[in-house]
């Protein structure tokens, strides 16, 4: 039965992972492959990011010929679903009956949260994608590490550079409604304010809303909107929000994942120009990327975004870690060692992780252009190795509690 | 005033979505007592389906399509209710069971189909400038879409009120027995209204379309809105689902606007109150 | 003769964990859970011709109740346990009084609708819940100081209260009050007639099998360790219910068969196949066509007619 999965990657990829079904053919005297489990929700409302995170890691291992540090590497996918109940029956499943060496993703923080602890008990050395604050600040695991960014993290960076470069003093801010939208809004909240700029307005849409119209129609008037939306709720509030008329009046900024590449794809001309903050951009200019993006690009007839990048990402950094451990998986305390301590070189530029195994990395300014007519989020300024804290003191920041919906309290909202 | 203007033409361009989404389901309940489950599916098909047509041929025209649509899912309604849903006439336990199934293979295809991501479906280009009325600014679509739900409301009214088809329709909800008796063949009835029901969702969907775009998960945000607006009005009732649709979308659009705190449970709540204390809904009879 | 079939029958569910796997294991205990919550749903669905579409309420809430009140206010589990579950009855006492003004259609929209207005407050209300990040760091209870940490012994844990739950449904629908439910079912006006109260069998029948979901969700925040609102969700409710009619509803072994068959294409099969979606939609319809009452009824009508050929 599982060679009928291995058979079903491949099949998404081409022959290329064929390298990867060998071993279990070949004579016993090449050694065990290393298992490695990814958790993607490939099924539900999740599902674009899922997808790109499962074809991209597989694309990794492609280019690798299926071998990391001289080991064979089988990959065993599963899909989450976005329920949290079903990502903590598939982590078992890769624990317990396909014993995984490491886990990468999941991508939703409720699925993270749902196995965090279950992943510590059994010590799995996990690459996290997903954003939840308190993973790496407050309640840390040991066997985490958080390759992307913490769901403010990158939003430090944005504060500042709309109020020094674009001198915005009033924003109006609209997220889902759950952790990752109210954790994304806080930290830009507190950083643009401690800027001297003012939230006006804080806008919150239930997960599942059939109808922007009536949220469109209560954006105050303000210098920009920022979107901290993920997939297509963001999406389909952006196109609201230029159907009522409204982008001529302010401009549009947003978060990691609002205007992400998997969005961009789907979108025409009413992007342009949107400024957007992420710790990746499909037109990064390093070598790494410069293989890694058009590859993608050839591959699947789009640009690989956060979702891809997050997981060829983890492929890297797992990379530079089986190099310093010679290949070895069952210390697992070494590999983690490994994990965090190594400066690997990225698709996103060198990243590091602090102590409580959140990654220190560039992140970028974007601006949608279109260039060969595609839309694409042009890089228009770096902030390099911007940590999970940006610029405050690291103990008074965990002494506070975790971002949400009303901490830290909005003081300049307008009636 | 801006504010109450404004939302409240939100209300009636939600309203008139609500109604072409509904008035389908409550076709169907209305002469088979079935609760079509598939219905958000049809619906979801629907925007696809003009997500493709409409982003593949430049130029299209959405009306057109909206139809072609409507025949396309019309007939796979109608396949649906011959193959699968007449075997189960006196089983409404296993309605649900298939109708919920046959959901599941449709957003199921269709994520195999067309991926995980959301594809707008274009608006006409004719209609994409917003309309400017005395110094409000409106999505001209949005206008054009609520004048859309009363043509459909009256097609459909005339449908029922003037043509044999309509008549045989009507017999067979008062007493399909005596239909049977009187000479109409119940069956091809059924058959015939599960299509109509069918295609006006996959219609509605195109038409939605613009506003909701095409996503994974767009069947299931659906499908208890038609649920809501049909207990609400009265169930297969055809006036119950306009003034149900058009009252829906008034709490929704004001509700989320003056309480956000009570977002998630604005549609709901009402709904309990009326089935509390009318469980017929607002249109609708006691059925003995 | 019979009796000792069933004690076989029980005694060879006791064995999996002297042979299969932690994951296996672990898969049987979330059948086992599943299986109480489809029992105690299939009270209303089968036996009381109520088809709810929120019977995650009762799993919530006592999961929800249970999650909190040994994770913040530090109450032992025996305790918390017993609180969580009297709220789940009351508050399906509660709901029983509201639903049970509709019927049909009405009844299932009535239990959606106050199943989603919990839905929405337990990912609202994220200063008592934790909203969408959920309830994490929990702990399962210790009875008479036997740790349930291993999945094997979790698993008997799970096997013993799925056994007391089903004597217990079992009893309840083979009592006098079983027959009446039956009798209010199909001859509601009858049944008036005959001097019974219907509104009143449907309550108390709402109310038990409230009570029987809260069991099982006590289970399910003890296997998780975690709860979340999507415990609370229409998925969560309509997958039991789909449960519920696919292994036969009014039967017994129905839910049980059925909850099985959801949870293995669901956590099982779905490792295999990627359009697991899909296959879990075609074996619904494959279920109604070749067996239109459910997998139990239909496998017991096949028996029945191979017997009657071999005789």
């Amino acid at each position: 039965m599982t060679i009928s999965r291995r058979q079903l990657v491949g099949g998404l990829t081409g022959a290329g992972i064929a390298s990867i079904a060998a071993p279990r053919i070949l004579p016993a005297q090449i050694s065990e492959p290393i298992r490695v489990g990814l958790l993607a929700a490939k099924t539900g409302p999740l599902a674009s990011g899922g997808i790109d995170m499962d074809l991209a890691l597989t694309m990794f291992l492609k280019e690798h010929g299926g071998i990391l540090a001289g080991r064979k590497v089988e990959l065993i996918v599963a899909d989450t679903a976005g329920v949290p109940a079903t990502a903590r029956t598939k982590a078992q499943e890769l624990i317990e009956k396909e014993k995984v060496g490491c886990i990468i993703g999941p991508l939703a923080a409720f699925e993270a949260l749902a196995i965090a602890d279950y992943l510590t008990e059994k010590e799995v050395p996990t690459l996290g994608v997903a954003a939840a604050e308190d993973m790496t600040q407050r309640h840390p695991s040991p066997w985490f590490v958080r390759l992307t960014s913490t769901s403010a993290q990158c939003t430090y960076p944005l504060a500042e550079y709309v109020t020094k470069e674009l001198k915005f003093q009033k924003i109006v801010t609209v997220a889902d409604d759950f952790a990752y939208g109210h954790e994304m809004c806080a930290g830009f909240q507190r950083a643009f304010e401690d800027y001297g700029g003012k939230i006006i307005q804080k806008i919150f849409t239930p997960l599942a809303t059939p109808d922007y119209g009536s949220y469109v129609a209560q954006v105050k008037s303000a210098d920009a909107i920022f979107l901290g939306t993920a997939g297509s709720n963001g999406f389909r509030f952006l196109r609201q929000f230029v159907e009522y008329g409204l982008k001529e009046k302010m401009a549009v900024i947003g978060g990691m994942t609002a205007l992400d590449e998997s969005v961009l794809r789907n979108m025409g001309d009413e992007a342009l120009g949107i400024v957007t903050t992420s710790w990746y951009s499909a037109e990064l200019d390093n070598p790494l990327n410069k293989a890694f993006a058009p590859a993608f690009r050839a591959n699947f007839k789009y640009d690989p975004g956060y979702y891809a990048a997050s997981t060829y990402l983890a492929g890297e950094v797992l990379e530079a870690a089986l190099n310093a451990t010679k290949g070895d998986v069952v210390d697992k305390k070494a590999l983690m060692t490994a994990v965090r301590g190594n400066n690997a070189q990225t698709i996103r530029g060198v990243i590091k992780f602090d102590e409580y195994g959140n990654v220190i990395g560039n992140v970028y300014i974007r601006r949608v252009a279109k260039i060969e007519g595609r839309l694409v989020n042009a890089v228009i300024k770096t902030y390099p190795d911007v940590t999970q804290f940006w610029t405050y003191d690291k103990t008074a920041f965990l002494q506070s509690p975790v971002y949400s919906r009303d901490y830290p309290p909005a003081k300049n909202l307008e009636p | 005033m801006q504010f109450w203007i404004i939302q409240g033409l939100n209300s009636l361009s939600l309203g008139g979505l609500l109604f072409l989404l509904s008035s389908g389901f409550s076709l169907i309940f209305g002469l088979m007592r079935l609760a079509n489950l598939t219905h958000g599916a049809f619906f979801m098909l629907g925007t696809y389906f003009a997500a493709v047509a409409l982003r593949s041929f430049e130029g299209l025209n959405i009306w057109i399509t909206a139809l072609g649509v409507g025949v396309t899912v019309a007939a796979m309604g109608g396949l649906f209710e011959r193959l699968v849903l007449r075997r189960l006439r006196a089983n409404p336990l296993g309605q649900v069971l298939v109708t919920l199934g046959m959901s599941f293979i449709i957003s199921d295809a269709c994520l195999m189909m067309w991926g995980g991501d959301s594809i707008p479906v274009p608006t006409p280009r004719n209609l994409q400038a917003p309309t400017r009325l005395f110094g409000f600014v409106f999505p001209t679509y949005r206008l054009v879409l609520v004048g859309c739900a009363i043509a459909a409301a009256v097609v459909l009214y005339l449908l029922l009120e003037r043509t044999r088809l309509g008549a045989m329709i009507r017999a067979g909800v008062d007493d399909s027995q005596m239909a049977r008796a009187v000479g109409i063949r119940v069956s091809n009835l059924f058959t015939m209204v599960f299509a109509l029901g069918a295609g006006i969702a996959g219609a509605a969907g195109v038409l939605g379309g613009p506003i909701l775009s095409a996503y994974p998960g767009l069947d299931a945000d659906m499908l208890p809105l038609a649920l809501i607006v049909v207990i609400l009005g009265g169930i297969g009732s055809l006036p119950g689902a306009f003034v149900g649709s058009f009252i829906i979308g008034t709490i929704y659009t004001f509700g989320t606007a003056l309480f956000p705190e009570l977002a998630y449970i604005i549609l709901f709540l009402p709904m309990i109150f009326v089935i509390a204390f009318r469980p017929q809904g607002l249109f609708g009879r006691v059925i003995a | 003769m019979k009796w000792l079939a069933t004690i076989v029958i029980v005694a060879s569910f006791a064995l999996p964990p002297f042979f299969a796997g932690d994951f296996y294991i672990n898969l049987a205990s979330q059948i086992l859970i599943a299986s109480i919550f489809a029992l105690s749903l299939n009270l209303l669905v089968g036996f009381g011709g109520m088809t709810s579409l929120g019977h995650a309420s009762y799993l919530g809430i006592a999961a929800y109740v249970s999650a909190l009140l040994t994770s913040r206010y530090g109450f032992g589990h025996g305790a918390a346990a017993m609180l969580s579950l009297s709220a789940t009855v009351v508050m399906a006492a509660l709901f029983g009084l509201i639903a049970l003004r509709a019927s049909g259609l009405g009844f299932l929209m009535i239990t959606l609708a106050l199943s989603q207005v919990l839905w929405g407050l337990a990912y609202r209300m994220s200063g008592v819940t934790n909203g969408d990040n959920g309830v994490a760091g929990l702990t399962r209870p210790a009875p008479f100081g036997i740790p349930l940490e291993t999945p094997a012994s979790f698993y008997w844990f799970v096997l013993f209260i799925a056994v007391l739950s089903f004597l217990m449904m079992a009893i309840f629908v083979s009592s006098a009050f079983g027959s009446s439910l039956r009798g209010v079912r199909d001859q509601p006006r009858r049944m008036a007639a005959l001097g019974f109260n219907p509104w009143l069998i449907r309550w108390i029948t709402f109310v038990y099998a409230g009570f029987w979901g809260g069991i099982s969700g006590l289970l399910y925040v003890y296997y998780h360790k975690y709860i979340h609102p999507s415990a609370l969700s229409i998925t969560s409710s309509a997958e039991a219910l789909l449960g519920v009619i696919a292994g036969g509803s009014g039967t017994l072994g129905g839910p049980v068969v059925g909850a099985a068959v959801v949870l293995l294409l669901k956590n099982f099969a779905s490792a295999y196949v990627e359009r697991w979606n899909m296959l879990l939609g075609f074996v619904f319809l494959f279920i109604v066509l070749v067996m239109p009452a459910g997998i139990v009824p239909g496998v017991e009508k096949l028996t029945a007619r191979f017997r009657g050929k071999r005789s």
